[in-house]
């Protein structure tokens, strides 16, 4: 069998990065799907594009400027509601760091 | 109000404008259809009565008090459900946002509003738009009105369905690499992938940045054209929104196809399977070279290379984007031991097998070591692709392919191979990655009575001229008088 290419230990790195947890199952068949994908993807080494410049815009475009005018922002109340968790007008989140006293 | 529930958009307008019946009256009748026929099609993950009463009772408020009415008064609209609706939950068909209420509307929910459309419900999809059979949506599985054991196409399944069902004339869905469009083909209806920044995206939860456009979806060119009408035009709330008039697509119905050179892509057509596939695209092509139209043979040598580029390039984009959802600001929260632990355990509990997978295939492409050789080569390639319709439309005004390889597959066909799935979508990935007009519209049927679509594209900006030749499409192998087979 040819070299994989995409280990399962890659695999569990990438997840990482991605901040996703993986269960051992699920990284097995993760390891599976994306050999397969990226197998078909050696299909683009068939092409030299050294010397061609990629297209990060399809549409050519400026990037516009606006008038630097405050505006009003949305509703304060309003966006917090959709928050899992609010307290004292602010997101509430999980401890960050740990601080002595 | 006669023929319902198959009136057009344009005579919805018409009755409601002449008194001859109420928006809530025509409302009211969709929604009754809505709930009957939502249980076995599940187009619809939400159905709002008292946001679709409230806006008809205001188109009737505004006609007794002689004001003039909107472009869609009265007029039905289904709402793919990842574009922001104030009020009204959008949940991108995904775990991680199912009971977000979004503080805000999309620009192109706040242009249906002022067009005076009455926005019913939103939309089942794959989520976050991630797919080609709606089956990745987190809550049900959409099916097909010609064959309910047939999928609808994605990610706008929910879309495609309930514009082929007849629970609403016109709806909204969005389009990163075909989902307008694939799900017009498998649902027999016509949709428009306007170009890349024709349409704000202002409001539409972002997939893939660099590709994603909201697209209109109806039963007709014509009603499809009138809805891009009103959704399109500048916005400033989006960066990439083009500084365009917004054109004249109703117009451009009219205008017939004398004198417009169709490039056809004769290697791929005949590269094709599907036999039904293939002699309605020539069907097709002969009707629109009957009416006056001139064929020229053209070639797109790098679209082949497109599923590849496509599927590292907006899974990409895509690993950024859904970085957002960490369970802090809205949406799902699955607290861990810490902050990572909670980061980790909400997307891996929030987000389904495709969407894990995408966010995986990204973020693998844009890391340390495999940059330049996958992201980078893919947007070289990008380059190439998008050379090949340059060279296109120098000898042709649009160019025509099917929209997809096949009819609709079955439901579960292809789920178990995420591969086999990706490579279905090889017809309308490569306009995207151009950042191409494109539209879909049915081109017949197959021998099992399945719709076929064909698809037109366009240089930037020439919307128009994919209308004018849809329209001569529709003409003549058009499906409007036939009704899906599995409708009750």
């Amino acid at each position: 069998m040819a070299d994989p290419k995409i280990t399962l230990e890659q695999v569990l790195h990438v997840a990482k990065l991605a901040r996703l947890s993986l269960s051992e199952e699920e990284a097995g068949q993760m390891q599976e799907q994306l050999d397969a994908i990226l197998g078909y993807m050696e299909g683009l080494d068939e092409l030299d594009v050294s010397e061609v410049p990629p297209t990060f815009h399809s549409i050519p475009m400026d990037a516009p400027m606006r008038p630097d005018v405050p505006e009003r922002c949305s509703d304060r109340a309003e966006t917090l509601a959709q928050a899992p968790a609010s307290e004292a007008g602010g997101y509430a989140v999980p401890l960050v760091l740990e601080v002595d006293s | 109000m006669s023929g319902f529930p198959w009136q057009s958009a344009f005579e919805i307008r018409e009755e409601v404008a002449a008194g001859s019946v109420s928006a809530v009256e025509v409302t009211r009748a969709y929604l009754a259809r809505a709930e009957e026929l939502n249980p076995a099609l599940a187009c619809f993950l939400t159905i709002d009565h008292e946001g679709a009463l409230a806006a008809a009772a205001q188109v009737d408020r505004e006609r007794a008090a002689g004001d003039e009415l909107g472009p869609l008064a009265g007029v039905p609209v289904a709402v793919k459900d990842n574009l922001c609706t104030r009020g009204v939950r959008t949940t991108c068909a995904s775990k991680i946002l199912d009971e977000y209420i979004p503080p805000y509307d999309a620009h192109v929910v706040e242009a249906l509003r002022a067009s005076g459309a009455v926005i019913l419900g939103k939309t089942n999809l794959d989520e976050f738009a991630m797919g080609s059979s709606n089956e990745n949506s987190a809550f049900a599985n959409v099916h097909n009105p010609w064959a309910l054991d047939r999928a609808p196409g994605g990610s706008s399944g929910g879309s495609a369905a309930a514009t082929a069902a007849g629970l609403a004339p016109l709806a909204l869905g969005s389009d990163t690499g075909g989902s307008v469009r694939q799900p017009a083909a498998f649902c027999g209806i016509t949709a428009i992938k306007p170009t890349y920044g024709r349409v704000s995206r202002y409001g539409l939860v972002a997939f893939a940045s660099s590709l994603d456009q909201v697209g209109p979806m109806a039963r007709s060119v014509r009603e499809a054209s009138r809805l891009l009408e009103v959704v399109a035009g500048h916005d400033r709330r989006d960066a990439t929104s083009a500084e365009r008039d917004r054109g004249n697509y109703d117009a451009a119905c009219d205008r017939g196809v004398k004198g417009l050179r169709v490039g056809v892509v004769r290697d791929l057509l005949d590269g094709l399977q599907d036999a039904d596939v293939r002699a309605s695209i020539e069907a097709a092509l002969g009707a629109l070279e009957q009416q006056g139209a001139t064929l020229v043979d053209v070639r797109l040598p790098h679209a082949k290379h497109a599923v590849s580029v496509y599927y590292l390039i907006a899974t990409a984009e895509a690993s950024s984007n859904l970085a957002r959802f960490d369970g802090i600001r809205y949406g799902l929260r699955v607290p861990g031991k810490d902050l990572t632990e909670t980061y980790t355990r909400t997307r891996a509990e929030g987000f389904g097998p495709e969407v894990r997978r995408r966010i995986m295939l990204g973020t693998y492409a844009l890391s340390a070591g495999y940059y330049d050789a996958f992201y980078l080569k893919a947007q070289r390639v990008r380059t190439l692709i998008r050379r090949d319709y340059d060279t296109a439309f120098e000898r042709c005004d649009v160019v025509c392919t099917p929209t997809t390889p096949t009819p609709a597959f079955a439901l579960g066909e292809k789920t178990s191979d995420p591969l086999e799935m990706y490579l279905a979508d090889i017809f309308t990935l490569p306009p995207s990655l151009a950042g191409l007009p494109a539209i879909s519209t049915p081109s017949g049927l197959s021998t099992g009575g399945l719709p076929i679509g064909l698809q037109l594209v366009a240089a930037p900006f020439e919307e128009e001229a994919l209308c004018s030749a849809a329209q001569a499409v529709e003409d003549q192998c058009g499906l409007l008088s036939r009704r899906p087979a599995a409708l009750p």
